[in-house]
């Protein structure tokens, strides 16, 4: 009966796919993948509609910006010129027009394209992100299986607890007390900003990819690669053991699901050693949950890494939309969250398709 | 098949019999933490020492801002001179008013579109579902910003601001009462006694409300305590980034947070740590207990008991796991 359960837990398929599941009658991986791709329209069509009705809600983002800034005629004057005396719904279509162009707008505040802000802020939080899953990887994958392997010892019952508590803990929080305590009190790591300000004009001056390590490794001094290494500490193990938390919890339950399956009671019955089973036989069939968490996961990140990046003024897409919103720009707010929305959809669909083509299973 | 008595049926009562070892520790843990918050929140007019918004004592002189822990300010005094330990305390009060609102809210709603989504079928079903799903892949926290700004365009008093706050957290959480009630109500659909109902000619409203709704809400508890914690964390974060309530209308440990960031680098503790605590205590308490809940229903999960006799309820969890990764849910 256990095992009944575990199979079917084990097999069933991630909730994304279940609308793909029920209307597509095909069995090949290109049909899948088609549908899929075209889901992605629907998808970013639903939130940028959302985002733009839910903002609009407050009024035309130049009154919210500028209001009580200028005299009122200056305002009426602008608010004319950008178009946003017209009918709602004229707006909205030709919001959707420009999208497709991949125009998302120019910022009221400092007058910048929104493409060129997430395109220079981006990389930013993408090294963040990296740095963080890198972290929750090497940390959260390995003890989830010591834990599973370990089930109900002291060693799974304090693992647990701790992923709970850092689960428990809101990231801003965890950020505040690191500096507090590596930063302030010992004074070894630096507790704000990507680098210091020569390293960021060392390696700034050629143009460079904007990613600080490749940058740093590039100018070939060991200097400047210390001093961005030192400066990533305190807030990728932040926002990385938080997602360690995660993929800790996952694997666990997972590799005990799998544990319970007939094929491993039969893997037993032929004499294979219990620490084997776990590292070869339940391993591989538990981690290809993970593969479609790590998907949400980074939808997850991007939301986080508005606070890490807040917390250690790390100055990327979250740290500029913080910046965004308490200036009440709202154009500028309205075409990141967009472009995030879009960055979601095709990761899903990208992890998806991973999936895919590692598990069987997954395929209609 | 006897009928278990009526306090092995209220929820919480019949696991904590239920659980043994270390689950039983995490649950009973969860159930003091979230027992403190919740008195707290009641009783914070009686035990705060000041009020929430009050910068002078009754002499009449101002409490100074940043000050020292001292025995007249237990946890010393905030960059806005107000008492870090009132507004600790008094941030419960808000902090579990926007819960219940919240849940009360997404609950309602969640499981009226998921019973009305399942049941009917169709376009509407299909436009629900890819929209949830939309909705449910997206980063909570720009959501929830995104509402909030709609509701209030940021800063706003105590009720229109916890309104707000409990709103953008709803939206979040619809997408998830939603597939959870839908998943059950096309499963339930499909059992001989509603087509029975059917036969004997009830009408769609009865068949819907009376024997799919009441089959098909086992898994909520969970989800409850689940997304309780995460309402509170959401509300902190949006407090953090400056979306919560102004400090003169309520006290909000998100917003008292965002105003320590510069006292840390100054080496002030104390206007940060308290807060960040009792949100950490807060969350931790809420998840124990949904944790062990979640545990305790999936067979697979669930501790060795000692007893040898399998109660009914076992039965019906040993066929139904309610594991999170089946709802969906992954954080």
């Amino acid at each position: 009966m256990t095992s009944n359960v575990a199979a079917s837990s084990v097999a069933e398929p991630p909730p994304a796919l279940e609308v793909t599941k029920s209307r597509s009658g095909g069995s090949s991986l290109g049909r899948y993948i088609l549908v899929r791709f075209l889901l992605i329209i629907p998808t970013v069509l639903i939130l940028v509609t959302l985002v733009f009705f839910l903002i609009r809600l407050t009024g035309d983002p130049i009154t919210a910006a500028l209001g009580g800034r200028l005299p009122a005629d200056q305002l009426a004057e602008r608010i004319h010129e950008a178009g946003y005396d017209r009918p709602i719904f004229v707006q909205y279509l030709e919001y959707l027009g420009r999208i497709l162009t991949f125009d998302f707008g120019t910022t009221i505040t400092d007058n910048q394209p929104v493409v060129q802000v997430i395109a220079s802020y981006g990389t930013a939080t993408l090294e963040l992100v990296l740095y963080s899953l890198v972290v929750a990887f090497i940390v959260g994958i390995p003890l989830g299986l010591v834990a599973a392997a370990l089930r109900d010892r002291w060693p799974d019952a304090l693992l647990r607890v701790s992923a709970i508590l850092f689960y428990a803990t809101p990231v801003f929080f965890a950020g505040l007390v690191a500096k507090l305590i590596f930063g302030v009190w010992l004074g070894w790591l630096p507790v704000s900003g990507r680098a210091s300000v020569r390293t960021e004009l060392a390696i700034g001056r050629d143009g460079g990819t904007g990613i600080y390590l490749i940058d740093a490794i590039a100018s070939g001094n060991p200097a400047y690669v210390q001093d961005v290494l030192l400066h990533a500490v305190l807030p990728a193990l932040t926002l990385g053991l938080l997602t360690a938390g995660i993929f800790l919890r996952l694997v666990r339950t997972n590799v005990i699901g799998t544990y319970n399956m007939p094929y491993i009671d039969a893997a037993r019955s032929r004499g294979v050693r219990e620490g084997r089973l776990v590292r070869t036989h339940a391993y591989k069939p538990a981690l290809i949950p993970i593969i479609t968490v790590i998907g949400l996961q980074i939808a997850l990140m991007l939301g986080g890494a508005v606070l890490t990046e807040t917390t250690f003024e790390w100055k990327g897409l979250g740290f500029q939309l913080a910046a965004y919103l308490s200036s009440r720009d709202f154009v500028a707010v309205q075409g990141i969250v967009a472009m995030i929305a879009i960055i979601v959809a095709v990761t899903n669909f990208i992890v998806d398709i991973i999936a895919a083509f590692i598990d069987p299973r997954v395929r209609y | 098949m006897t009928k278990p008595r009526l306090i092995d049926r209220v929820p919480v009562v019949h696991q904590l019999r239920q659980s043994v070892g270390l689950q039983r520790g995490m649950l009973v843990a969860g159930l003091v933490l979230t027992g403190i918050f919740v008195l707290c929140a009641i009783l914070a007019p009686l035990i705060a020492p000041y009020g929430f918004a009050q910068l002078s004592g009754p002499d009449g002189a101002n409490f100074g801002a940043q000050q020292p822990p001292s025995a007249q300010h237990l946890l010393g005094t905030t960059v806005g001179g107000y008492d870090v330990l009132s507004r600790v305390i008094w941030g419960a009060q808000t902090a579990l008013y926007v819960v219940i609102v919240a849940i009360v809210l997404s609950v309602f709603i969640g499981i009226l579109l998921g019973l009305v989504s399942g049941y009917l079928g169709g376009w509407v079903d299909r436009t629900l579902v890819v929209v949830a799903d939309a909705i449910y892949a997206f980063p909570t926290l720009l959501l929830a910003i995104v509402v909030a700004i709609a509701i209030s365009g940021g800063q706003s008093g105590l009720w229109p601001g916890i309104l707000a706050a409990a709103a953008s957290i709803t939206v979040v959480f619809i997408p998830q009462y939603f597939r959870v009630v839908r998943a059950e109500v096309v499963r339930i659909k499909a059992e001989a006694f509603v087509e029975s109902a059917k036969v004997i000619g009830a009408s769609t409203p009865r068949i819907m409300f009376r024997h799919v709704l009441r089959n098909s809400t086992r898994t909520l508890p969970l989800i409850v305590t689940l997304n309780a914690s995460e309402a509170i964390s959401t509300l902190a974060a949006l407090g953090f980034l400056g979306f919560g309530i102004e400090p003169t209308a309520a006290a909000e440990w998100g917003y008292d947070l965002n105003k320590s960031i510069s006292d840390v680098a100054a080496g002030i503790w104390w206007t940060a740590i308290p807060p960040g605590l009792a949100i950490v205590l807060t969350v931790l308490g809420i998840t124990l207990i949904g944790e062990s809940l979640n545990d305790l229903a999936d067979p697979r999960l669930r501790a060795r008991r000692r007893a040898k006799a399998q109660t009914p309820a076992d039965a019906v969890a040993a066929t139904q796991p309610a594991s999170r990764e089946m709802m969906g849910e992954v954080q």
